[in-house]
């Protein structure tokens, strides 16, 4: 016993005297979440517009006025010609052309209508979506204010809840994927990689005629990572409740239990791939392409599964990245208790198995000449 | 002259020996296409939604058709109980509820005005955001309908003073995401080249221990450099070719700009990626370190570059920021020229401080490699 955990000691060492590698393992957690949390929203502000307005009356501009001044547009061009249009847009600051049609305000009197048209420049689809719906929000509110009376016949108003999450923050998306992310990281690619470099290295022979079992050396090889991805999956949830709010509803001894399997199922596929390669950069590739990209993609972690065509989807039920994200979201923010994330867990469970028993086959305690 | 020539000869030798290398350079692009474009979407369609129909009027089950008649939503189950619904939410079967209370029609034809509730599960507040638009695009829609309508019956109510408005969305008006997607794909796959494997593969020289072999000939440092990265930077250049061959065959993504402009960006932009992958490899001694930083580096420029999500949307130091990322200008580039069809004069702002960033990091990635192991 004591053997192996000077053995640990030894990677423990090997592990923290990298500064690089240290950055990695906690720099990572904090700037992702800290990135992800405040650059990715879909809130719109500033956003360049301009003005094509052939009318030029009082009321074309006291509503141009109105968009200008609610923040979420700046005006930064005025367009004389239906000309202009194309070249504005190809120049890609402006996002929105308002088009008032001529005399405006005449036929608003006279007539009763009078026409606006939105062009928007849709290679940025949804960005196109949510700046139509908020300027027709605009010109809504304005034209109830031009006649208070008559427009608020027959009208449905929906009423919104956003429910679990009513400012709409990004984090509350990222925090479970930039755990599971992480923990995928540290368990099981570091670990592949580490193993594989004793092999690479030889120094994999030495370990294997020491007095230490094979099953010491891969649990000594195996056990720092367990604790590091403990401790980043720790910081990333101090920071998601702390700096951003993310509330913990369930209970946090649960969301530590099911971290728990879930870093035993990336240690196994960490293991898994250290049997099948003897060089980094296969590893590393392997690990790439069949863990951290679906980590990334198919697990629900930014893109929505639902969304997706079937065949991803059924790849996505194979992922445990997949199953973890769930638990957790259920966990911290719906507030369930084990009875409902019982299926995922048992899922997990049985993904981990599975990977251990492939791994202890395919482990060999010889190196092939 | 020459030397480089044959220290090219070397490098691709010794690149194409490597088995992984051809899957990497071919299979890589394909699987990112294909998986990337369909996997990365924000594109809602289909929302699943529950009804809560209390009402039961003609205007109730109007408002309902109307919803499934959407494409973007899909009415999974419609029933009298909102705890049912809320149990739906919960467990995450639904994603939206919209309840329509009981006299729902009278209230709208006696007081003119009726209210809907619709329950959103937010946790992902893009996908939120987006429901909410839509939501109110159709209800907004319901609406007009029912006041032309109600014209003929009395006509004193109708709005003495309307404003209509009309949208057409330009250069992808049936807002086709992967039209988006493509473009930004095809620079993560340039930038993955030049990154990894560039910088890679000087530091594999390191680990192994040949660097010292070569710094002892009297290969110049420029020599050496030009060496290790022109081989990538054709490679990356190939790639993009062939990238925007499987763009167009696959997803028909439209081309509306010269490619020329297109490539000679790219050429550009990969200068100042390869330099990237040069300092990041002198600041790493194994194959390991190397990829970390790279990864690293890679997911902060990546996310910020306004791959995913508008870079408007941003917080203003992130725009900041975005001034000094090249990936941020390069898929400006790129969506500019292959969807709008903009000029070399729409981008030569993007175009000149690519070609400023690149030899500044170029520059910097040189001057801190040292001819000593």
């Amino acid at each position: 016993m004591k053997r192996f955990f000077g053995f640990v000691r030894k990677e423990f060492y090997h592990i923290f005297r990298d500064w690089r590698t240290v950055i990695i393992l906690f720099g990572m957690p904090a700037i992702q979440l800290l990135l992800f949390g405040y650059v990715i929203t879909n809130e719109i502000k500033d956003v360049g517009i301009a003005v094509f307005d052939q009318s030029k009356d009082e009321v074309t501009i006291k509503l141009t006025n109105k968009i200008a001044s609610s923040g979420y547009f700046k005006i930064i061009d005025h367009v004389e010609s239906y000309q202009d249009i194309e070249r504005i847009f190809k120049k890609g600051k402006v996002k929105e052309i308002i088009v008032f049609e001529q005399d405006f305000a005449k036929k608003l009197k006279k007539e009763g209508i009078a026409d606006i048209q939105l062009l928007t420049d849709a290679s940025e689809p949804n960005t196109a979506n949510l700046i139509v719906n908020y300027t027709s929000g605009i010109i809504a509110s304005f034209n109830k204010e031009l006649n208070p009376l008559a427009n608020s016949k027959m009208r449905i108003t929906p009423e919104v809840r956003m429910l679990y999450n009513p400012e709409l923050k990004g984090v509350f998306m990222f925090v479970p994927g930039i755990m599971a992310m992480l923990l995928m990281l540290v368990s099981a690619i570091m670990t592949s990689i580490s193993i594989t470099r004793e092999k690479e290295l030889g120094t994999m022979e030495v370990l294997l005629v020491s007095p230490l079992k094979p099953v010491q050396i891969i649990f000594g090889k195996v056990m720092p990572y367990v604790f590091l991805a403990f401790a980043d999956a720790l910081i990333i949830i101090a920071i998601g409740h702390y700096v951003f709010g993310m509330p913990i509803l369930g209970s946090l001894g649960l969301l530590m239990l099911e971290s728990l399997i879930f870093i035993t199922v990336a240690l196994a596929l960490g293991i898994l791939i250290s049997t099948v390669t003897n060089s980094q950069q296969i590893a590393m590739m392997l690990s790439m392409v069949a863990l951290m990209l679906p980590t990334i993609l198919l697990s629900g972690f930014i893109f929505p599964i639902e969304n997706m065509p079937w065949i991803l989807q059924v790849l996505c039920q194979l992922m445990p990245p997949k199953w973890f994200i769930i638990i957790i979201k259920s966990i911290m923010l719906k507030g369930n208790g084990f009875l409902f994330v019982w299926k995922e867990t048992l899922i997990l469970l049985g993904m981990a198995a599975f990977f251990i028993i492939l791994s202890i086959k395919k482990f060999k305690i010889r190196l092939e000449g | 002259m020459k030397t480089i020539l044959f220290i090219l000869q070397k490098e691709f030798i010794q690149i194409f020996r490597n088995k992984t290398m051809l899957p990497i350079i071919f299979v890589v692009p394909i699987i990112q296409l294909l998986v990337l474009v369909h996997a990365a979407t924000f594109e809602m369609k289909h929302i699943k939604m529950y009804v809560v129909d209390n009402d039961m009027s003609a205007t109730s089950r109007k408002m309902i058709s109307k919803f499934s008649g959407s494409p973007f939503y899909k009415i999974k189950f419609i029933s009298f109980s909102y705890p049912d619904a809320e149990k739906c939410l919960q467990n995450g079967s639904v994603d939206v509820v919209l309840r329509i209370p009981v006299h729902f029609e009278r209230d709208l034809f006696k007081s003119d005005e009726a209210k809907v509730q619709l329950s959103v599960n937010a946790i992902n507040g893009v996908s939120a955001g987006l429901i909410y638009a839509y939501s109110n695009q159709i209800i907004s829609s319901l609406n007009r309908e029912l006041i032309s309508k109600n014209i003929s019956v009395n006509e004193n109510t109708v709005a003495p003073e309307n404003i209509n408005v009309t949208y057409t969305h330009w250069y992808n008006p049936q807002l086709n995401y992967k039209t988006f997607m493509v473009p930004g794909i095809l620079v993560l796959l340039v930038t993955l080249i030049g990154l990894f494997l560039a910088g890679m593969n000087v530091v594999r020289e390191k680990e192994i221990g040949t660097i010292e072999q070569i710094n002892v000939t009297p290969i110049k440092k420029y020599q050496f450099m030009a060496g290790k990265l022109i081989p990538f930077w054709i490679i990356a250049l190939f790639e993009l070719a062939f990238g925007l061959t499987l763009g167009k065959l696959l997803f028909n993504i439209p081309m509306v700009g010269n490619l020329g402009l297109v490539f000679l960006s790219g050429a550009v932009y990969l200068i100042a990626v390869l330099g990237m992958g040069l300092f990041i490899s002198t600041l790493a001694n194994t194959q390991q370190q190397a990829m970390f930083l790279s990864f690293f580096f890679m997911i902060v420029f990546l996310l910020m570059s306004g791959l995913f999500t508008s870079v408007e949307s941003m917080p203003n130091w992130a725009q900041q920021f975005n001034r000094i990322n090249p990936i941020a200008y390069f898929i400006k580039i790129m969506r500019m020229v292959l969807l709008k069809g903009s000029g070399f004069s729409d981008i030569k702002y993007e175009f000149y401080t690519l070609i400023f960033i690149g030899l500044g990091v170029m520059t910097l990635a040189v001057r801190r490699y040292r001819k000593v192991a």
